[in-house]
This record gives C-alpha cells, structure tokens and sequence, in this order.
C-alpha cells in the first residue's frame, strides 16, 4: 500500500472498525482465531493450526470460514487455544485443541452447530469483549 | 437441527466435587423429559476460575451467570428458561449487600483483570496492521502529530503518573523530559525487550501479539524528545516476536506510519532492531548500550544517565517494551482516565507471568495494589494438585520470596520493595511445599554466577562464594557460620556493586533467610531438606507394614538396589541409592518413604 495521508488513516480505521465489529454480529462469516504465541506454538498450534485449514477443506467450508492467527489470550495452562466466532453460535473459547479436537470444533461447532464437550474455556478478563 | 440455547456446567475439579456431574446429568435428563432435547446443548467446560462459588452454571445465548447450583435446581433450568424463556432468578449471581442481580461483566472477580498492555493480544492479527489500526492503533500518533506539542505529551505521561515498568519504577514523564531537555542534536530512542528473568514473558508476548502498540509509542517517544532514530534491543532467542516486529516494521513504513514525513507532517523516524545474544546484564541499560554499540555487554558507572549520554554519547531514552505499551492508551484516552486505575503512587496495571506450581499459569494484567492472594488463589485457581502455599518469587534472581503472611499487601512498587523483594519485570512464580529454599536460592545464585559480567568485584567473588556456601549447605555439609557468612557477603554485594544485576543478586537468598531460617538450620542441624529437594539430605527406605511386594519399584531402580522375595516387603540398599526417587514415583501404596 502506498505512503497514507492523515485522511487515509482516518478512512481505513473507520472502514476496518465495522470489519472488525461485524464479528459479533449476525449475518457474518464464520471466525476461528487461533491462539499463536510462543506458547501456543510451543504446545503444538502449528498442528492444530493445520487441522483446521484441513478440516475447513474437508468440509468445503472454504468460503464460509476465514481462520486468522492472534497472540497470546492470556490462558497459557490450556494451550492451544481456538476461539470460534459465528452467527447463531455464541462466541466461544476452546482449550488443549490438538490436531482431532480441532477437527471435532470444525465438525460439531461450525457444521453441525453444537458446542465441543469438556475443552470451553471462558474469558480471561471480561473487559477484553468490551474493549 | 440447531441449537437454540446452550448450557455451559462446569467441569473443573472445585465444582465437580461439588456435584457438578450430577447436575449436568440431571440437566440432560430433564432437557429430555420435558422434550426439549434438541433445543438445547448441555456441555462440560473448564474451569471458569470462580471456584469460590461454585458450581457454576451458564446459559448462552442469554448469558445467565448461575451460582451455587444444585442437582435439584435441574428441573428449574429446563423448565424456566428453556421452555419458557425466563432466567432463573434465585440462582443468578448478586453480590452480597446490595442484592442486585448484576451481569457477567460486572462480577468483581472478573474485573480483577484489567488489561491495557494486553488489551489487543488474543484479539488481533499481530501480522496485520489495519486490524491494530481498527482499534484505535496509531491514532494516538495522530493526535500526537496533528494536535499536540512535545511539552503536551510529557504534560499527559505526568498527569498519567506512569513509572517504568522494567522494574525499578522510574517515572517516565520525568525520562522523558529529562532527554527532551538534553543538549544536542542527535537523540536517540531505545526499546529494552531484553527479557532475561527465568519465568518471564510478558514482553515477549506483548511484541508477539501486538507489535505495533510498541512502534507507534516510541514514533511518539521520537517526536518528543526530538529524535529520528529508534532500536528496538531485543533477545534472539524470541524467534517469533522478532520475525512479527519485522514484518510490523515494514507494513509501518508501507503505509507511512514510520519513515520520512509521517502521515505527511514533516516528522521522520525510522526504528530498526537490534539482537542480543542473550545475556542477562544486557537488560540492564548501560551495558545494553554498551552492547548495541557493538561492545562487550557491562555496565558503565551511572551518572552520567542516559538522558544525558547514552547512545553512542548521545542523549538517549531508553524505556521497556510494557512501559511503551501503555503510552498510547495514555494519550487517546487521557493522562487522567489512567491515574485513575490502581493506586495513587503506583497508578495503572502491571502484566504478570504467573508460572510455577499453580493452576491457571499465564498472563495476567491486574490493576496496581491488587494483592498477591487476589492473583494466585482468584486468578490462578490456587496451587496445584492441592498442594500448601509456600511462597511467591517475584522479579525472579533479583527480587525475594513473598510469603503467607504478606500475601495481603497490595502489590506496588514501594510495597514490594519493603518485602525484601522487587517489582522487578513481572515473573512470579509460585512455590509449594515441596519446594526446598535453600535449593531455590542456591539455583538463583548459579543463575547470577553465570551471568555476572565480571567487570566489578562484588558480583563476581560474591556471587560466587554465596553459591558454594549454598551447594555446601544442599550437600549436607553447612555449619552454623555460613549463615552469617551469607548475610555479610549478600549485603556487602548489595552496596557494593557496580549495577543492579550484583546489587539485588543476594535478595533471594537474604530473603529465604530472613523468612524460612528454620529451614536452613533444618539443613544445617539436623541434616535434614523438609521438601526432600536436597539430594544428599535425603534418604529413601521402606514400609515393611505397607510394602505388599509388588517388585515394582525393584524394576524402576536404575542401580538395582532395591531387593526382596516376590509378595514380602523389599529394601533399599542406601550404600547404593543415587536418590533419583523413581521408587517414590511408582509405588502405588505409598510404601516408598522420603526422609
């Protein structure tokens, strides 16, 4: 991208703002996070990481689903940690996602439309929903 | 088939033992009987770290926060708010006096997180620029650029009250105006992310996830002290938060955010990044320069201070990646809405690496003057495997232990520092019982030894006989005059020393000292390490009562020295245990004792 002016910046930070906004929002793609700081890597994201985009194929989900990578969350004890967000679903954590448990979120949570047992973990900090 | 509502049961050990199987199982039962099974998912979850009021249940989409609930309050979910809609109102959680029934957000245990340093980390793309734009990234330099005068910003970082967050606590409005004042034309602006701490990495993880919060501030650091160059000193052992920096860097200078005439305002100023190779003296800021001159890493005698002539002899500023993290929440959001958060002298929040024998380790961001009870019983769910609470290391080999007795003081800068301990950059770790402080002490001191630089005598003589005092008492060997001998030459160290590395190497053994005494005359008297660390203190035998002669720990033993006929008690030939305790490991009836 070329060299920007005041202007730009403000146009491109209103523009990303209801990107970003839209998340939450009906209506929108689907959203896997995935969680990769050093720790994230360290406890095997890369794999988990690589079980989504499969899965994502598997499923012919390509062009519903857009997986993005972020830093750390903050819940280093259950590394590696997914975050799926979609319409109708509530916005969900997931912890120690290896490789099948990321095939599972992939089927169950985005296809079938149901929650993963035993690997949902909340928030660290309420305020980071909010901003 | 979709889910219309989904019920989270928690399913971490404090509710599960609190019958919070019996009440997902009912809560199954009921969704069935009352024909509503393919309307809602009941789902286990982790632990949601309110353990307090347990078991915990929650109800998406509506986001109904139950407390305390029984097997029996099943029925009532289902029928309530499944079928017909309604929260069950009883259940939800309310804070004690005033009754009212308040909303997730608004529960004091989850506000005990506060984050500003970690506010995009886990939410951003740390690769994507326009992302960290979308959050109001760089509107901070705009407003800086566009609307304010470099007197302005030093005016909002004093109103902020913000102190440097590398440790020692200096406040930065006053770096910054001491080397906006300094005399010459070439000024230079340095980021420490030299994290050396063994346990720490909350800097590591703030570059990672969030790059370019650290580039926009020192773009701004630049323009108030009147700099057009940055160096971003960081270790290359951080392959990952150096690779992101890079790919921030260059993405900045793409879209004109870093470079010549930034967003057109005439400004210029370029960062590049410099590796360490990885020594701990290299976080202090002297012999970083030293070392980003191309020098050997050691510290030089302080004044002259950097704001004067650092870099190169320039005048230089020098803050750590934390301290820059803050500045552009600062400025967008106002010097006072910040000196508003933690405590008057201490104002903001501090990013902790919660490490060690505790649950939940991770980062964590508290507002200053939370306790340290509030971080590792409330945040980091308590010590592992049930275990007692022994201590917290804070500011690693240069702070102190902290122990029950202080878990309540408000963590600050001053209040740490009246402990015997530090701020230091922000690792914790958390110490059980089975954690011997001689053993602690003795592997902080070898961390100090290593690391010394050599350049003055107190840190590396001193470093070094405190180490071979501590091996001496860990093998058994310890008189009573080395614990005299320890105090003289840790105290000798700590006025002595040239820099900080040497002058706060002693305060983890001094504070050992100064709070588990008995343990270390445990050691010296009686021959004895209580948490069984100390290898030649320790002796291993067998239960003759509880030994069934399973012949297990017999195969374990790498040296063979264990014996006994199949089905009668075994023993241990202790002229030939190595003390590697894989006996104690294996035994399954608790026959193994460690004396």
């Amino acid at each position: 991208m070329a060299k920007m002016t005041l202007e730009d910046l403000r146009k491109l930070r209103d523009e990303r703002k209801k990107d970003l906004g839209r998340r939450d929002v009906e209506g929108k793609s689907v959203q896997i996070i995935v969680g990769m700081g050093t720790c994230g890597i360290a406890a095997g994201a890369k794999k988990t990481f690589d079980a989504i985009l499969a899965a994502v194929e598997e499923f012919h989900l390509d062009k519903d689903v857009v997986i993005r990578q972020t830093g750390c969350m903050g819940l280093c004890y259950v590394e590696p940690t997914v975050e799926v967000a979609m319409p109708g679903m509530p916005a969900t954590i997931y912890g120690k996602v290896d490789a099948a448990v990321a095939r599972e979120i992939v089927q169950k949570h985005v296809v079938e439309k149901s929650l993963v047992e035993n690997h949902i973990f909340d928030r660290p900090a309420a305020d980071i929903i909010k901003r | 088939m979709a889910y219309k509502n989904f019920i989270l049961v928690c399913g971490g050990t404090g509710c599960e033992s609190s019958k919070a199987d019996e009440i997902y199982k009912n809560l199954l039962a009921e969704a069935e009987a009352q024909g509503v099974k393919g309307e809602v998912q009941v789902v286990k979850t982790g632990c949601f770290g309110f353990c307090e009021k347990g078991p915990i249940v929650k109800v998406l989409p509506s986001e109904s926060f139950y407390v305390e609930v029984k097997p029996s309050d099943a029925k009532e979910i289902i029928s309530e708010q499944i079928v017909k809609g309604r929260e069950v109102k009883r259940l939800l959680y309310k804070k004690e006096q005033q009754k009212d029934i308040v909303k997730l957000e608004d529960i004091e245990f989850y506000q005990k997180q506060f984050r500003i340093v970690l506010r995009n980390c886990g939410v951003i793309n740390p690769e994507n620029i326009e992302e960290y734009i979308a959050r109001d990234g760089y509107a901070a330099l705009e407003k800086v650029l566009f609307e304010m005068k470099p007197d302005d910003v030093i005016a909002e970082l004093k109103t902020a009250g913000l102190r440097g967050r590398g440790g020692a606590g200096f406040p930065t409005w006053m770096k910054w105006d001491l080397t906006r004042k300094a005399a010459g034309d070439i000024k230079y602006v340095i980021c420490n992310a030299d994290e050396g701490d063994p346990g720490a990495y909350m800097d590591r993880s703030t570059i990672e996830g969030d790059p370019h919060s650290v580039l926009e501030a020192m773009t701004i650091a630049g323009y108030t002290i009147g700099s057009d160059k940055g160096f971003v000193y960081i270790r290359a052992e951080y392959p990952l938060a150096i690779e992101r920096l890079k790919i921030a860097i260059a993405q900045s200078k793409a879209m004109g955010l870093l470079g010549d005439d930034i967003l057109g305002s005439g400004f210029n100023f370029d960062i590049e990044i410099r590796l360490g190779a990885g020594a701990f003296v290299c976080g202090e800021e002297t012999a970083l320069m030293q070392s980003l001159e191309g020098k050997r890493g050691m510290p030089v005698p302080k004044p002259p201070f950097p704001a004067i002539s650092g870099l190169w002899k320039k005048p230089t500023l020098i803050n750590n990646v934390e301290t820059y993290a803050n500045v552009p929440v600062i400025l967008t959001k106002g010097g006072s809405w910040f000196a508003k958060i933690g405590t008057e002298k201490s104002p903001g929040t501090k990013v902790f690496a919660l490490t060690g024998k505790i649950n939940n380790s991770g980062l964590v961001e508290v507002p200053m003057g939370t306790t340290l009870r509030e971080i590792v019983f409330d945040i980091g769910g308590g010590i592992k495997d049930g275990k007692k609470f022994k201590g917290v290391q804070t500011g690693g080999p240069s702070g102190g232990i902290i122990t029950e007795k202080d878990l309540d003081s408000p963590i600050t800068y001053e209040s740490l520092t009246a402990l015997g301990s530090m701020m230091g950059s922000g690792g914790m770790i958390v110490m059980d019982e089975d954690d011997c402080v001689v053993d602690v002490s003795r592997f902080y001191m070898e961390f100090c030894v290593d690391e010394s630089c050599g350049k003055c005598a107190p840190c590396r003589i001193g470093t070094n006989q405190m180490h071979s005092i501590l091996t001496k008492i860990s093998k058994s060997q310890g008189e009573m005059s080395d614990l005299d001998k320890l105090e003289r030459i840790g105290k000798a160290m700590t006025k002595a020393s040239l820099c900080l590395l040497g002058g706060s190497a002693a305060n983890p053994t001094l504070s050992t000292l100064k709070h588990f005494r008995d343990e270390y005359l445990e050691h010296i008297q009686d021959r004895k390490c209580r948490a069984g660390k100390c290898k030649d203190l320790v002796v291993y035998s067998i239960d003759p009562e509880k030994c069934i002669g399973c012949g297990l720990c017999a195969r374990r033993c790498p040296v063979n020295c264990i014996t006994g006929e199949k089905k009668q008690a075994h023993v241990i030939d202790t002229s030939k245990c190595i003390k590697c305790g894989e006996c104690f490991k294996v035994c399954k009836f608790n026959a193994v004792l460690k004396k």
